[in-house]
């Protein structure tokens, strides 16, 4: 039976506790409260109403038939996780943070975001709890999703432009934790992804399982079967881990998450550790797949989705890939642009960017399946939020 | 006995002041001449702080210091052989490498423990190595005699305390505030309070640091614990310096810092 994390919070020789020493304590805190209330029936009764009045779960599985019959082989099944409140999956897990920190008396929350997902989320639930809501945003990625900087401080929130290294997600990530550091007693740092020190990666999955298990009664009830394949888009992988977890025991499914190719990985310039063969390493909390240099020193990542630009993986997706039960992948920059078209032309879905990668290598392996054969992708988020950055990257100006 | 418990012995009931730089700020050939400096200035333990790309527990002016020395291409191996050139004038004064696990992680522990020990390297603080992952680590320095150096926050709880009376050498780092290297607010009635709580388990030499800014705070806080670390503010000199005049501003500062916890 598939165990993990062990309760010092590895999987395998991934994860951990690698934190400085003032935030040791609040890290212990979380992890004993995450514990009691994981099976605490009011507590799972309070998130499951939410997920279903708030967040308006479950999410459909659309059957993208034209697009499927374009490509001429597998049929392509969308997770509509675009269809959330708030527009991707993000709001899964920040719900269930929130309802956390309310428990454990924090009135303040704060958040990293890169493409502005998990912002717009955590400020969302923030604003629904009446929590004061921090977020710290690469003043790179500010510049690439105005808009969801904007939707951030209509909710009530503080965005805080981070000018430091190369201005995207991992320098969100220190400086959210260094506001943790200073403000530990009084904060909740809702993480966004399935990464980070031990429980986050366990907790975060947890909270984005909802995904996987409502899949898992879907389909069967469509096809009468599960998918041949389940298909995620990897940054973090906050939304591959959701789906895949559930699946993990169902033998017969493979599980493929999708990394961000950038350029091409021959190229060095993309957020693709697991693809690249990356040395393993510990940032952030925990030790995972790591794009560093020889010298040990994180390296400037590249994607046209500010969602994936990330040096690393989270710990259970490192695991997977090692013990061979998911398989990893990159699809480039353009790629995924290709795919985006596709998806807004033939279905009337705009997919958000980091999605498109999904999306992207499932077009690529449906020609070569049967058509009797189904490829289950989660449509993690909507691309509303990508507007500028397509018309930009197609000369266009809005 | 090693560098750093013969350093203690010799001070007996006066106070340590150790001063932290980041290796290859403002520039790789100023690091040793810097650190030569220090001691003549009266350090009696240099800490050299390792750049890295994303150090979380550092405040602005630390993080400035580990961009400009990356930029000029500082590693792991080259502040390695800063401190090899710093030994053929000093064999007595201790030398701490301060920083984070993943540069060490990508040289490998075993190398890098036998490195420390050729260039004599005297103790190792990774920040972000709690006890509880760095048991594999430490043993690697445990067999040069490498002592590891722990910190220890004002959320320390009692049982972590104990943890870390048992794997640390050398001394014990407190961390006088919750918050990043260089913040403000220095609490020092907090830090008497937990002192004697650090003493009954720790037998080491407990040094301070985190918020000292000037000798005032540094006299106070020296009368409360064995050795008071100054970092932010030597690194923002450094920073505010010329590399004409950084040696003599740096002198000045560290200087003054001494006088100040001598008197206590």
């Amino acid at each position: 039976m598939y165990n993990y994390p062990d309760n010092t919070g590895h999987f395998g020789k991934f994860g951990g506790i690698y934190m400085a020493e003032t935030l040791i304590p609040a890290v212990e805190e979380l992890r004993d409260a995450y514990l009691h209330f994981r099976e605490d029936a009011e507590f799972k009764a309070e998130f499951a109403d939410e997920l279903k009045h708030y967040v308006g779960r479950p999410s459909p599985i659309y059957h993208a038939k034209n697009w499927s019959d374009r490509l001429g082989g597998a049929q392509i099944y969308l997770k509509r996780e675009d269809l959330n409140h708030t527009g991707a999956h993000k709001i899964n897990n920040a719900m269930g943070q929130a309802l956390l920190a309310k428990r454990m008396g924090k009135k303040r929350v704060i958040a990293e975001t890169g493409a502005g997902m998990h912002g717009v989320a955590t400020a969302t639930v923030a604003a629904r709890y009446g929590m004061e809501c921090v977020v710290y945003m690469g003043a790179e990625d500010i510049q690439r999703q105005a808009p969801n900087v904007f939707r951030m401080k209509l909710l009530g929130a503080t965005v805080v432009p981070v000018e430091s290294g190369s201005k995207t997600l991992k320098d969100a990530c220190n400086e959210a934790i260094r506001d943790w550091v200073t403000n530990v007693e009084s904060t909740f740092y809702i993480f966004g992804t399935a990464a980070g020190p031990h429980p986050y990666p366990m907790m975060v999955r947890d909270f984005q399982c909802v995904i996987g298990n409502e899949a898992k009664v879907q389909m069967p009830e469509m096809i009468g079967r599960q998918p041949d394949a389940v298909i995620a888009c990897v940054g973090g992988g906050s939304n591959a881990i959701g789906i895949f977890h559930p699946y993990i025991e169902i033998e017969g499914v493979r599980l493929i998450g999708v990394e961000a190719g950038g350029h091409g990985i021959d190229s060095g310039s993309h957020a693709a550790p697991l693809t690249s063969n990356s040395k393993v390493g510990v940032l952030h909390g925990n030790r995972v797949y790591l794009m560093q240099d020889e010298n040990g020193q994180i390296i400037e990542t590249h994607s046209i989705s500010a969602g994936l630009d990330y040096p690393g993986v989270g710990p259970e997706h490192c695991w997977l890939k090692d013990t061979g039960r998911a398989e990893y992948v990159a699809i480039n920059d353009d790629e995924a642009m290709q795919a985006f078209h596709n998806l807004c032309r033939f279905e009337g879905i705009i997919p958000a960017l980091e999605s498109s990668h999904a999306l992207a290598h499932a077009a690529k392996i449906a020609p070569t399946m049967r058509k009797d054969q189904v490829l289950l992708v989660n449509l993690s988020g909507r691309g509303d939020k990508d507007i500028n950055t397509v018309a930009r990257l197609s000369g266009i100006t809005l | 006995m090693s560098r750093i418990d013969n350093t203690f012995a010799a001070l007996g009931q006066r106070k340590a002041l150790i001063p932290f730089i980041t290796a290859g700020d403002p520039s790789p050939e100023m690091t040793v001449p810097l650190m030569h400096a220090l001691v003549a200035s009266g350090a009696d333990i240099l800490e050299l702080g390792v750049p890295f790309s994303d150090p979380m527990a550092d405040g602005p002016t630390i993080q400035r210091a580990s961009e400009r020395a990356l930029k000029k291409g500082v590693s792991l191996r080259s502040v390695l052989n800063m401190v090899a050139e710093f030994r053929q004038q000093n064999t007595t004064t201790p030398v701490v490498l301060m920083g984070y696990g993943n540069p060490i992680e990508a040289m490998g522990w075993d190398v890098f423990a036998q490195r420390c020990d050729e260039v004599g390297v005297d103790g190792v603080l990774t920040v972000d190595f709690p006890p509880e992952e760095s048991h594999d680590a430490f043993a690697h320095l445990q067999r040069y005699n490498i002592a590891p150096i722990f910190l220890l926050a004002p959320t320390t709880t009692e049982s972590r305390i104990q943890q870390v009376a048992k794997l640390a050498r050398g001394y014990v780092y407190y961390v006088s505030l919750k918050g990043v290297t260089g913040a403000g607010n220095l609490d020092l009635s907090a830090i008497a309070d937990k002192i004697p709580q650090l003493r009954q388990h720790i037998k080491l030499p407990i040094g301070v640091g985190f918020g000292i800014r000037d000798a005032e705070t540094a006299l106070a806080v020296a009368k409360l614990c064995d050795g008071v670390v100054v970092g932010s503010r030597i690194v923002q000199a450094i920073e505010d310096s010329t590399e004409a005049n950084v040696i003599a501003n740096v002198s000045a500062l560290v200087s003054g810092l001494k006088q100040a916890v001598e008197q206590a």
